[in-house]
């Protein structure tokens, strides 16, 4: 890290999507950015939630705002992101509990937001989508669509540093520097020690902990913290987005993600000392099942892999926090007009389908308090991975020559995929069996995504993410990462971390075959290995053994 | 008839291949993995590959053909994953090849065999002239080392008419023998044993009037289709001989093991009501010996050979492979030395391919050295490609077990 007192033109805090749209906006803009991450990109809410790129479709009756400036953003995002969506379109459908008149009201709603929205029957309904309850008696096709939130942060991360910006994950912020009702910049600490980050302007862009940072800057803003639980399933059941034509509740939405689908969602205020707690009950999970079924019957004999939560950064708007005043909608705070505090800005709310707006926006204002005229671009620039590529002649024998690990990174990767060298034998090995990612995929993670812990990796491969939940992978990538660095000490404790985080996931739906895999995993870890008693205490002593 | 609308692919899709565990078992019993590192394996050519699939069928991997549908990943698995199932039903599905000349000249058993027995002597010939062998390895892919089976001068059906039906109503006790293509048309001699076999343990047999092929050779060549349309005209005759409260015996392990699970988890049919009925004889016999409803014929007094018991692998995935073993060790004279359950390599019509040979072989390899090892008058297995591999590589005399039933009674 060098330096501790560096100076930028603006910091943003929050390694999630939002801070990720900012630091790449203001990069391309020109500014001097450095973006600053607690713990890993899309540790927050980023990385829980259903990637759903929605069409907005889904707001069209609560908030026609909201919904006309997703679908804005939906059309955008299949242009710049092309390799993190993927266009399966959406259904809404009405079961016969639900009332035909919604769905004719809903229609119409949908079509002046804008949306296009196309009446099925049933039967043309279940002939697109085999999946969906047979008893439905309507539905509507709308441009929903999946997107990968990890890709997709990754990304704007990446487009950021080529455009100069300084990321750096790890890093806490533990104060924000005011001087005569100006922000100076901010303090921070990693394991390498504190730092200082001197910059005119400072971004709050930290999702449910905004709360917390702003109250570093002596700000007071009030969150209104909703958790929200999902089932991710074991491979996909359903090849299209799949909402319930009715008015959003629990439960209601199942999205197919790459290989796997993802079951959504419930929403509970949950009070601030309590979003870093993402434990799913056994409550939530019965709900979402109880719910999920109706619409989808297959999810009942399909195995579910883990639980997860994620907290929705939901802002009271002004003084008021009975959560009679909530927005959904985009929140942009300038504190010099709010609090007479200039140079600090917070951005929030929103939605990942937003995250592009919102960062346009926050940027906006950024290049206003630092006089700055460029204007934003990132609505035309293809995202890295997504830049247009000629159509090979014979695209079939292109497919071909292409190893399966390959093919399954390119969804990954998108163009950046050539970059994973695949010549050498053991390159091709494979390290996550179940997602199918190669030995040549994580050492491109390694160097060119700097993932240096098993999480990291994760979050930019998925391996750990599949069947096994990490049980034959996680002890090959802990392997190269001591290799890569020979600090086997660190790499051990991170893989029992590693392995306790998916097994936090599991806990809650540990039945069935999901058990036998974690007790199976278990076993190898702890009886094989015996992991819990391994005690590294310098590298000669791993070089003997 | 076959039925037009039945997807075989839609029907049966129970996710099973959840259940994996993924211990990776599979892949070590796996006998191409054992010698081909290109083959993915069972586990991930399988249950693996199929999420892959169920996301998107481009991701089909031609490695898939690699596999010998052997199902011995099957029998290793302890969470009971159709795996061997699920390879098998992803080539019929997604494989963008068309069977071509070969497969379809591979798979017709049936077709090809009532032509080629008609000119047997020049068929015989011709296939095991040098030229024509180099004509099958260029133009058609069936390798030139391949010693491809000879045809029968007469089919077994055209025997059994002339020389045993007018016998057969003199018994009160019947079996209705399945004899399979093999017996009919290319090696009668199992099949005019277990007549005569039957018959010496006081049973009429009977054939089946309209007796197609099982179906497995076009399941194996990308012809899942015509597979189903004889899997209808087999289940609607056996259904009738059920019907009579007669039961049906078999000499082919393959044949057997298709009718009764190959139907049900590849093709998706519902053949619970007569999967029971078709056994394979050693087994129908070993069966009625332990119930005392049979006693074995006296044995010749001067017959002993040694013989080596090979397991195909459709006999190890039925676990059958007890009663055959069992029932000859049963048999006065006969000196069994039970081999190590090994793939040789064949898997019906797998070793003939140009481009399977070599590792066909390869497979074999650790059977062959058994065999040889073994110091025995001959190899007794179940299956008849697997006879026609152990002949050819080891250059041994392969037998069915109940031509050695015959043997000693006669």
């Amino acid at each position: 890290m060098g330096k501790k007192i560096q100076n930028y033109d603006v910091v943003v805090i929050g390694g999630g999507i939002t801070g990720a749209g900012v630091a790449r906006d203001c990069a391309m803009r020109g500014l001097r950015v450095v973006l600053l991450e607690a713990f890993d990109i899309t540790h927050g809410a980023t990385g829980r939630n259903h990637g759903l790129m929605h069409s907005g479709a889904r707001y069209v009756m609560s908030d026609p705002e909201n919904a006309k400036e997703c679908i804005r953003e939906n059309r955008i995002l299949r242009r710049i992101a092309r390799h993190c969506v993927e266009e399966t379109d959406g259904l809404f459908v009405s079961l016969p509990d639900d009332d035909l008149d919604y769905q004719r009201r809903f229609i119409k709603a949908c079509l002046k937001a804008g949306i296009s929205a196309e009446e099925l029957a049933p039967d043309e309904a279940l002939a697109i989508e085999s999946s969906v309850n047979p008893k439905l008696i309507g539905a509507v096709r709308v441009p929903d669509a999946a997107i990968d939130p990890f890709r997709l942060t990754i990304a704007n991360v990446l487009d950021a540093q080529m455009h100069g910006a300084t990321v750096l994950t790890n890093h806490r912020v533990t104060g924000i520097l005011v001087e005569s009702g100006t922000v100076a910049g901010v303090e921070a600490e990693s394991k390498d020690g504190k730092f200082t980050f001197l910059a005119p302007v400072v971004v709050n862009a930290a999702g449910a902990w905004c709360q917390q940072i702003a109250s570093l800057a002596g700000v007071t803003i009030n969150m209104f913290p909703a958790r929200g639980a999902l089932l991710i399933f074991g491979h996909r059941v359903n090849h299209m987005v799949i909402n319930r034509c009715r008015k959003p509740s629990n439960g209601d939405i199942l999205v197919p993600d790459d290989i796997v689908c993802v079951l959504g969602t419930t929403s509970n205020r949950v009070p601030i000392e309590e979003i870093d707690n993402t434990c799913v009950t056994a409550q939530e999970v019965d709900l979402l099942l109880q719910e999920g079924v109706k619409l989808v019957p297959s999810l009942e004999r399909t195995r579910i892999l883990r639980a997860y939560a994620g907290v929705r950064p939901l802002v009271a708007l002004g003084e008021d926090d009975s959560g009679r005043n909530i927005s959904r909608g985009i929140v942009l705070f300038d504190h010099k007009e709010r609090d007479g505090l200039d140079g600090f800005i917070t951005i929030t709310g929103g939605k990942i389908m937003t995250y592009r707006l919102m960062a346009q926006k926050a940027t906006d204002l950024v290049c206003r308090k630092l006089g700055v005229t460029a204007v934003c671009a990132t609505a035309t620039r293809p995202l890295p991975g997504s830049e247009p590529v000629a159509e090979p002649d014979d695209d079939e024998e292109v497919e071909n020559t292409m190893s399966f690990a390959h093919r399954a990174a390119l969804g990954r990767h998108g163009t950046r995929v050539e970059m994973i060298s695949e010549d050498k034998p053991e390159q091709r090995a494979l390290v996550c069996e179940c997602e199918h990612v190669s030995h040549g995929e994580v050492n491109y993670a390694i160097k060119e995504l700097k993932a240096d812990s098993m999480e990291k990796l994760r979050r930019r491969t998925r391996l750990g993410m599949g069947t096994c939940q990490g049980k034959m992978c996680a002890c090959r990538a802990a392997s190269l990462f001591s290799q890569a660095d020979g600090d086997v000490e660190r790499h051990v404790s991170d893989l029992k971390m590693f392995l306790n985080e998916r097994w936090k996931g599991i806990r809650p739906i540990a039945w069935g075959s999901a058990l036998s895999e974690a007790q199976l995993s278990a076993m190898t870890y702890q009886s094989l290995c015996g992991i819990d008693r391994i005690n590294y205490s310098s590298p000669t002593d791993s070089d003997k053994q | 008839m076959a039925n037009k609308t039945h997807n075989f692919f839609i029907s049966n899709n129970d996710g099973n291949f959840e259940q994996c565990l993924k211990c990776s078992i599979c892949t070590v019993y796996c006998p191409v993995s054992a010698v081909d590192p290109l083959f993915p394996g069972p586990k991930q050519a399988g249950p693996d590959g199929e999420r892959y699939r169920l996301k998107n069928p481009d991701f089909y991997d031609e490695s898939l053909k690699l596999c010998l549908n052997c199902k011995r990943c099957e029998v290793a698995c302890p969470h009971d994953v159709r795996i061997g199932d699920i390879i098998q039903r992803a080539r019929l599905q997604h494989s963008p090849h068309k069977p071509g000349i070969r497969a379809r000249l591979l798979a017709s058993t049936d077709l090809v065999g009532r032509w080629a027995t008609r000119l047997s002597p020049a068929i015989n010939t011709a296939i095991s002239l040098k030229s024509s062998k180099e004509f099958g390895h260029q133009m058609l892919g069936i390798h030139k080392h391949y010693d491809f089976p000879t045809y029968a001068r007469q089919t077994f059906v055209k025997w059994f008419e002339k020389n045993a039906l007018p016998q057969q109503g003199g018994f009160e006790k019947k079996v209705v023998y399945f004899h399979g293509c093999h017996v009919n048309y290319n090696d009668p001699a199992p099949g005019m044993a277990l007549v005569r076999v039957m018959n010496k343990l006081g049973y009429g047999v009977e054939l089946i009037d309209d007796e197609k092929c099982c179906g497995n050779p076009f399941m194996a060549n990308g012809m899942p289709q015509r597979a189903l349309q004889l899997a209808f005209r087999n289940m609607n005759s056996l259904r009738q001989i059920a019907n009579k409260g007669l039961e049906v015996i078999t000499t082919s392990s393959t044949c057997t093991f298709t009718i009764r699970d190959e139907y049900k988890f590849v093709l998706g049919l519902d053949n619970a009501d007569i999967r029971d009925k078709v056994s394979l004889a050693t087994r129908f016999i070993f069966k009625k010996l332990e119930d005392e409803e049979l006693e074995l014929p006296p044995v010749r007094p001067d017959f002993k050979i040694r013989i080596a018991y090979h397991t195909a692998c459709h006999m190890e995935k039925l676990g059958w492979a007890f009663y055959s073993a069992n029932l000859l060790r049963q048999i006065p004279g006969v000196e069994l030395v039970m081999l190590d359950s090994l793939c040789c390599g064949m898997a019906g019509t797998y070793g003939f391919k140009t481009e399977n040979f070599e590792r066909s072989q390869k497979i074999g390899q650790p059977l062959f050295n058994a065999i040889k090892e073994a110091n025995v008058d001959a190899v007794v297995t179940d299956c008849e490609m697997c006879h026609s591999q152990i002949a050819m590589s080891t250059g041994m005399k392969v037998l069915h077990p109940i031509e050695i039933l015959d043997m000693a009674f006669s």
